[in-house]
């Protein structure tokens, strides 16, 4: 059993854990990920490790309540236990040596690149975090994406905050004005990811991606999180996560994770079901 | 001794029937009662020879034990089996008996073989149902020692090294231990609850079972050392699917039989109240030949495909799978299609499996196998219309803790270079054995690699503190 040390929800979809689970936390690198269980007769999903404490011992995630099991996770409070917490699994990002890096951000994928940008802003490079949000509301860590890295570009769907237009226009006139990156780091919901790829790609910039596939075990057993890289069958958690973004099938990526899809809705209309139920059970 | 029981047939295994157990995961074989178990056991003659004990990688005394069984001394019978074989309730199951202690028998001479396995799991299964379990926890030498991987080969590693006194602990990367016995071989051929409670015996030795915990990845051998382990055992199985590398691949439908089984087996996505998804087939092909793929079609029978087909590319003959299993398998409806091999999957335009297109293959001269290789019959092409494939290739060992060892010597296949005797591999103190080591095999043969590996790691830690 691993406990919930902290719960703080970061806007009406997303929600952060910290996660007591010091085997984890003595180990993990910015772009690895674990695999965790909510209870006995949950399913293992993967959630990319957004901080970590190795004195404490503890592993923050952040996590978009998209499905039957962020929901359960969700329901869970301060101090109470998950049944299973592994990692860290898959490789760490490669950022030795990197100078000047953008790092582009897509709702939620700002937690995930978080660590990335603050352990390259630790090591002295310079970084440009580029992040996008549909609205004003559905921001998160902006101040602590501040705080790593060197020039921080806010992007909103509505113009609600920051600037009006997607993470792509702003990568595109950052590198229109002449900048030149060593690595593009995106890192967000596979569709963007794709776009960032299509805006670097003429520009000849060298642009990783994070690919949160489906995945069972997340050790290279089951070979569910398999996607086409570079023509060659990859496996996102053990090649991975990260990949080189002008090489990944975005296609083929995009239609496998639909894979559970009609599963996956009915899983959450029976899960609300339940609950409102159980709601009601409390109410004389 | 009593004249034997010369009828030259085993006692039949009352079963499940086909058409009621296709849809359903309970288990197929239902065992033998007393009088069945005894009357089998009559029919050991008791040769001098044993060599039926030959023929089992962990050398159970097999005419010991089945002669109390005719006794009807059932505690003691087991007590027997476990001398030599921590896990009976397993073996008896999933043993390939009829190439191991069976082929041995002189009965099989002239007719049927006795019943060793069924006898072997009436035991087992008649002492967990009589039995209050009476474990005493051994004496502790003081030495620590650590097991990575707690499927078949690591657990009977963990249960000999216990026995004698060590500290055990072990390091599962599954929510749960057991291995391929919980995420591969199906409920209705073993059901989880055996493999549960033969874990729990060697709990009660004293072995700590660490789950979640991915070996290389939260420590490397060489933290284990520091950490005062004196020895080490790593029975990390072979768990990386292969694929046909055939277009199509890759479309919405095609699974590798390790995530389709796993999702069955040990995520339970077929129980009330689990979470794990599943894909709702009608139609399956299953590539492939071994007890892998007749799981695998049969699970996907039992999850609701009206036809599943095996293809594979060889004939009958040289079906890896086990009789037993392809009999079962075709006496529930399962469709072979043998000499057959698939060259493309194909998709709807959404991506979804709709069809495999397939050619015909004959026998050519024998390969390096031993097998006559498979050759293409030129202008055979066919398609069958499926909408789930499931590829049971085999499985290579997972490169996870290699690749973070360097001077842990592997062959081309990723296996575990380990010595035949001791399973001592090229670093000292560290031992290997199963499929880490031989590439995907049987349980017993990983149980049997444990052992002797568990022997060896005991002569080294002692000659070291003395």
């Amino acid at each position: 059993m691993y406990r919930i040390v902290k719960k703080q929800v970061l806007n009406p979809q997303v929600v952060l854990m910290e996660i007591e689970a010091p085997a984890v936390a003595a180990k993990c690198q910015p772009g690895q990920f674990t695999v965790l269980r909510v209870n006995e007769q949950g399913e293992r999903i993967p959630l990319t490790v957004a901080d970590f404490d190795r004195e404490k011992g503890t592993v923050t995630i952040i996590f978009q309540i998209v499905g039957k099991t962020t929901m359960l996770l969700a329901d869970q409070e301060e101090g109470g236990f998950i049944t299973d917490f592994v990692g860290p699994l898959g490789r760490a990002s490669e950022l030795e040596g990197l100078k000047k890096v953008a790092v582009i951000g897509g709702g939620l994928g700002c937690a995930i690149a978080y660590p990335q940008a603050k352990a390259l802003h630790e090591m002295g490079a310079e970084v440009d975090v580029v992040a996008g949000f549909r609205d004003k509301d559905l921001i998160i860590l902006q101040d602590e994406m501040k705080a790593a890295c060197t020039n921080y570009y806010l992007m909103t769907d509505d113009g609600s905050a920051g600037e009006h237009g997607f993470v792509t226009n702003k990568l595109e006139s950052l590198l229109k004005a002449g900048n030149q990156y060593d690595v593009v780091i995106a890192i967000g919901p596979m569709i963007m990811m794709k776009f960032v790829c299509a805006v670097t790609k003429p520009f000849n910039q060298k642009t990783i991606v994070s690919m949160n596939t489906i995945m069972v075990d997340g050790t290279g057993m089951c070979g569910c999180c398999r996607l086409t890289v570079g023509g060659e069958t990859k496996f996102a958690c053990v090649d991975g996560p990260d990949f080189d973004g002008h090489l990944v099938d975005f296609e083929e990526a995009m239609r496998r994770s639909k894979m559970y899809l009609d599963q996956e809705k009915a899983a959450i209309e029976e899960y609300k079901k339940s609950h409102e139920c159980n709601l009601m059970k409390g109410v004389k | 001794m009593a004249k034997a029981n010369m009828t030259p047939t085993k006692q039949p295994m009352p079963e499940q029937d086909p058409m009621v157990r296709r849809n359903n995961l309970k288990e197929v074989a239902l065992g033998y009662t007393e009088e069945m178990a005894v009357e089998e056991a009559t029919r050991c003659i008791g040769c001098k020879n044993k060599p039926c004990v030959e023929g089992c990688p962990v050398l159970v005394d097999i005419p010991a034990f089945i002669e109390l069984v005719k006794e009807r001394k059932f505690k003691e019978a087991y007590l027997t089996i476990v001398a030599t074989n921590s896990l009976p309730a397993v073996c008896g199951r999933v043993c390939p008996q009829e190439t191991q202690c069976e082929a041995k028998c002189v009965r099989g001479a002239k007719g049927e073989p006795v019943a060793i396995g069924r006898l072997e799991r009436f035991c087992a299964d008649w002492y967990m149902s009589n039995i209050e379990e009476e474990f005493e926890k051994p004496v502790s030498n003081g030495h620590k020692v650590a097991v990575i991987g707690a499927g078949p080969a690591g657990l009977t590693c963990a249960g000999d090294l216990a026995k004698l006194g060590y500290q055990v602990t072990m390091f599962e990367a599954f929510h749960l231990a057991g291995g391929v016995l919980m995420y591969g071989i199906p409920e209705f051929r073993l059901p989880k609850a055996i493999v549960q409670k033969e874990i729990k015996g060697l709990i009660q030795l004293g072995v700590e079972i660490k789950t979640n915990m991915v070996a290389g990845k939260v420590a490397t051998i060489d933290e284990l050392f520091e950490q005062g382990y004196e020895a080490i055992f790593l029975g990390t199985g072979a768990g990386l699917p292969m694929f046909m590398n055939i277009p199509g691949e890759n479309y919405n439908g095609v699974f590798s039989a390790n995530e389709y089984l796993t999702r069955v087996n040990l995520m339970k996505c077929y129980a009330d109240g689990f979470d794990t998804p599943i894909f709702k087939a009608k139609k399956v092909a299953v590539v492939g030949g071994g007890n892998v793929a007749m799981d695998a079609a049969r699970c996907a029978q039992r999850m609701g495909a009206d036809e599943v087909y095996i293809v594979y590319r060889r004939s009958e003959v040289e079906l890896p799978a086990r009789v037993e299993e392809v009999h079962h398998a075709k006496e529930e409806g399962i469709i072979f299609k043998l000499l057959c091999n698939p060259v493309k999957v194909n998709a709807d335009e959404k991506g979804w499996v709709k069809s495999m297109d397939c050619i015909e293959m004959e026998l050519g001269e024998p390969d390096a196998s031993g097998r006559r290789r498979p050759i293409p019959k030129p202008g055979s092409d066919f398609t069958i219309d499926v909408d789930a494939v499931i590829m049971a290739l085999g499985t290579n060992p997972n490169p996870l803790l290699r690749s973070v060892t360097p001077a842990l010597q592997t062959n081309k296949w990723g296996c575990i270079v380990a010595d035949e005797k001791t399973g001592l591999t090229s670093i000292e103190g560290v031992y290997a054995g199963g499929d880490a080591v031989t590439g995907a095999a049987t349980v017993i043969l990983a149980m049997g690699a444990g052992k002797d590996a568990a022997a060896a790691m005991d002569k080294y830690i002692q000659s070291k503190a003395k």
